[in-house]
């Protein structure tokens, strides 16, 4: 995995989401108990978690559709549901749905509407393409396949040109030249400056895209970070003439002195692997030690 | 905000003239015009024979005839306008929430009241003009076959848009606490229970029973619609004296009863009453 720039450019940058000691109960049910992270801009954060660890709901929460019972979001220093929060968000929901009786371009000219977005047909020619559905602009919404609808969910989360991408599970629906696209479409955007929060259960894509990860469980922060700080090397390992030698307890920063100590003892060096966990692995170490 | 609002109608407007569901209002519409234009043939032809020449001394004919077609196409009308509009509008809040149409609108900085307003505006415009159009139609088939025109012509549609805003309200506002069907249902049996609410008012008075007058009352208050829609019966036959106006006055399917501007400010009130309500229950509401 490469070393990611953004996550160290981003000290003393303003947030553009901020979770405070968010807490939210529906009833008796406790969906979260004072999450609090923030998402600065350039920066794409990761919300992992199993069903029903208020994902959905905190992200809702950021686009003003659920009220938090206690603490708040905050947008870009606005209350999330305020008037100037929306403004700076682009949201494509979980359940996606678009009317079926318009066409991909009409829905995008609603929702240029509804933002009091200037772009015009050149800003919604740009995001059909953007997200490859330049060729069925005029095509009704009911006679797209869902993965098509998906894709038309995040053109129209791009509308308005949003300092802010709440995106819940976006590559549900999309097959894997799809999700590779759409992967592609969030790193250009984080390069652009904008901040996203990305909710999704495929952990390699969250670990392949992400500057950040935040796991949730039972309504709370259970680990965060960078998926470099989180999964830390268990082990290296060298392939050599005489065999396949391992240190279990080494580090990155010990592989120099190990290579340099086999060949001067006269050892061919093949290849090296630092060990360590993906994101499944940790991601289930951290759920099921929670759970234990 | 009206830029939003009327964005939002526009989509409803779309919705009643793309969505295959909605076909069969036109066809509806034609059928129900063929078969009142053929009723309006059939009556007058014998109206003309049978009474007016001989009877007229006591019942003008073709009043009665006429008024009598025109309410029940008022009948008519008014049950398909309020179908339309609780069909445009019963899903509005829970309905679409659950099949995530509502999310990606309300998200957007316009806030929730525009969105509300916009669906309200969209179905009052396309319901209110469809109860314009069928009852138009209606009255210029009886005027041009029967010779009949309302002493009033235009006040009875203004009743029967009336009636309509009131029952798309109480859509909107049911869509808020009930899913789609549940608050379909609801809506459309407030509807046949105002009516006959209304209609056992009108018996009270002819029997002169206190208690059914009571319930005439209580249901006028509670559902103006109906009181619109007798107020419009009404204006239709302003004009007439004696025992036509007696006999007319019973009108088909629910009494004809004088509303006045206090009705108007209470249709008016009510319809802002529910607006409110619906609002206050749809900002606080988790989507």
């Amino acid at each position: 995995m490469s070393v990611r720039g953004p996550v160290l450019t981003l000290v003393g940058v303003a947030a553009v989401f901020e979770a405070r000691a968010v807490t939210k109960r529906f009833g008796a049910t406790r969906a979260l108990e004072s999450v609090s992270f923030d998402v600065k801009p350039g920066e794409l954060v990761g919300l992992l978690g199993p069903n029903g660890a208020g994902k959905s709901t905190l992200v809702k929460i950021g686009c003003g559709l659920v009220h938090a019972t206690s603490g708040e979001a905050v947008i870009g220093g606005h209350p999330a549901g305020q008037t100037a929060a929306r403004k700076l968000i682009g949201y494509l929901a979980e359940l996606f749905r678009y009317p079926g009786w318009l066409s991909a371009d009409e829905v995008l000219a609603l929702h240029q509407r509804l933002a009091a977005s200037g772009g015009g047909p050149s800003e919604r020619a740009e995001l059909l393409d953007l997200v490859g559905l330049a060729e069925v602009a005029t095509r009704r919404v009911s006679n797209m396949s869902k993965g098509m609808q998906q894709r038309l969910g995040l053109a129209q989360a791009l509308i308005g040109e949003p300092k802010l991408l709440l995106l819940d599970e976006p590559t549900s629906a999309l097959d894997p030249a799809g999700r590779r696209a759409v992967r592609a479409i969030l790193e250009s955007l984080r390069d652009r400056g904008l901040g996203v929060l990305l909710n999704s259960h495929l952990l390699s894509e969250i670990e392949l895209v992400c500057d950040r990860v935040i796991i949730l469980q039972h309504g709370r922060v259970i680990a965060q970070g960078a998926p470099d700080d989180l999964l830390v090397a268990r082990g290296v390992e060298i392939e050599t003439r005489s065999g396949l030698k391992t240190w279990p307890d080494a580090r990155r920063d010990d592989v120099p002195g190990l290579v340099a100590d086999l060949v001067s003892k006269g050892e061919d060096v093949f290849a090296v692997r630092i060990l360590r966990p993906s994101l499944e692995d940790f991601y289930l170490e951290a759920v099921e030690g929670e759970v234990g | 905000m009206i830029a939003t609002i009327w964005a939002i109608a526009r989509s409803t407007f779309v919705e009643a003239a793309r969505r295959k569901i909605f076909l069969i209002v036109p066809i509806v519409t034609f059928a129900f015009l063929v078969l009142y234009a053929l009723g309006v043939i059939f009556a007058f032809h014998f109206s003309r024979g049978q009474i007016s020449q001989e009877n007229n001394t006591f019942v003008d004919a073709k009043a009665f005839a006429g008024a009598t077609l025109v309410g029940l196409s008022m009948f008519a009308t008014l049950f398909l306008g309020t179908v339309l509009g609780v069909f445009l509008t019963f899903a509005s809040v829970r309905g679409d929430a659950e099949q995530g149409l509502l999310q990606p609108p309300v998200v957007r900085p316009i806030g929730r009241a525009s969105v509300l307003l916009g669906r309200f505006v969209g179905a009052v415009i396309v319901s209110g003009g469809y109860v314009v159009f069928l009852y138009t139609v209606s009255v210029v088939i009886t005027g041009t076959v029967g010779g009949w025109w309302p002493s009033q012509p235009v006040a009875p549609a203004v009743a029967l848009v009336g009636a309509i805003v009131v029952m798309i309200a109480l859509s909107i506002l049911g869509s808020v606490f009930m899913a789609t069907i549940a608050n379909g249902v609801a809506v459309l049996m407030l509807y046949g229970a105002g009516l006959l609410a209304g209609l056992l008012g009108q018996i009270g008075y002819g029997l002169s029973s206190e208690s059914l007058q009571t319930v005439g009352k209580i249901a006028t208050w509670a559902l103006p619609f109906e009181a619109a829609y007798q107020a419009g019966l009404n204006s239709l036959t302003s004009g007439t004296t004696g025992l036509t106006r007696v006999i007319v006055r019973l009108g088909p399917l629910g009494g004809a009863e004088a509303g006045g501007y206090k009705l108007i400010l209470w249709v008016i009130a009510y319809t802002i009453l529910v607006g409110a309500a619906t609002l206050w229950a749809f900002e606080r509401r988790d989507l």
